[in-house]
């Protein structure tokens, strides 16, 4: 099953990798930066919405930049 | 004079013990992500951030991200070997059954190189975090 992965040849867009990347690490941030659940699940929901504004902001400058 | 160092005297806490579950902790956790919390009885944070690191790890590898080695001499690779090694066990077992890319051929290649690397930091802030609970600094 785990040599799956190494075939896979797993194809995705920037953004979709930007999504799960920023996915992943807000849960992680999230959890290992506060202490208890509901504070938890508020920072890992800040850090999320942070990577997201951050991903479009940049991708708006790459634009006007390329433009 | 007098005052102050008693008063810095009290502010000091007294260094706590260090118990063998600091130790097993982030051990355990190195080695199988998460697992430092679940040893701690943190049964959802523990899965939780087993599913997010080896999710990352397992995407890298699929998307032929590049596993660095430690003896390349390119300071770029060590930093790389650096982030991978944080992920311990699915590292090792990376480099045993020989996966990911050689080189990164491709935009997605290099997104799996990335995931990789940040697996591997991630899991150390993981690690960090149990011995944390296990030094009672955290509930």
């Amino acid at each position: 099953m785990l040599a799956m992965f190494q075939t896979a040849n797993l194809q995705v867009s920037h953004f979709t990798a930007a999504l799960i990347f920023s996915l992943f690490s807000s849960v992680v941030f999230g959890i290992t930066t506060r202490s208890y659940p509901r504070d938890m699940f508020r920072y890992g929901a800040y850090c999320f919405a942070w990577f997201m504004g951050g991903l479009f902001v940049a991708s708006w400058i790459m634009w006007l930049l390329h433009h | 004079m007098a005052k102050s160092e008693a008063t810095s005297t009290q502010a000091k806490a007294p260094p706590e013990p260090i118990s063998s579950m600091a130790l097993i902790a982030p051990a355990l956790g190195w080695i199988i992500p998460g697992a430092g919390h679940i040893v701690q009885k943190r049964w959802i944070r523990g899965v939780v951030l087993m599913v997010s690191v080896f999710i990352m790890f397992f995407l890298g590898v699929a998307m032929e991200g590049k596993i660095y080695q430690p003896n390349t001499g390119d300071l770029l690779d060590i930093l790389g070997f650096v982030g991978d090694a944080g992920a311990g066990g699915l590292y090792i077992l990376g480099r045993m059954l020989n996966w990911g890319g050689t080189a990164i051929t491709s935009a997605t290649a290099d997104y799996g190189t990335k995931y990789i690397v940040v697996a591997g930091l991630l899991n150390i802030m993981v690690m960090v975090d149990a011995y944390h609970i296990a030094m009672r600094r955290k509930p």
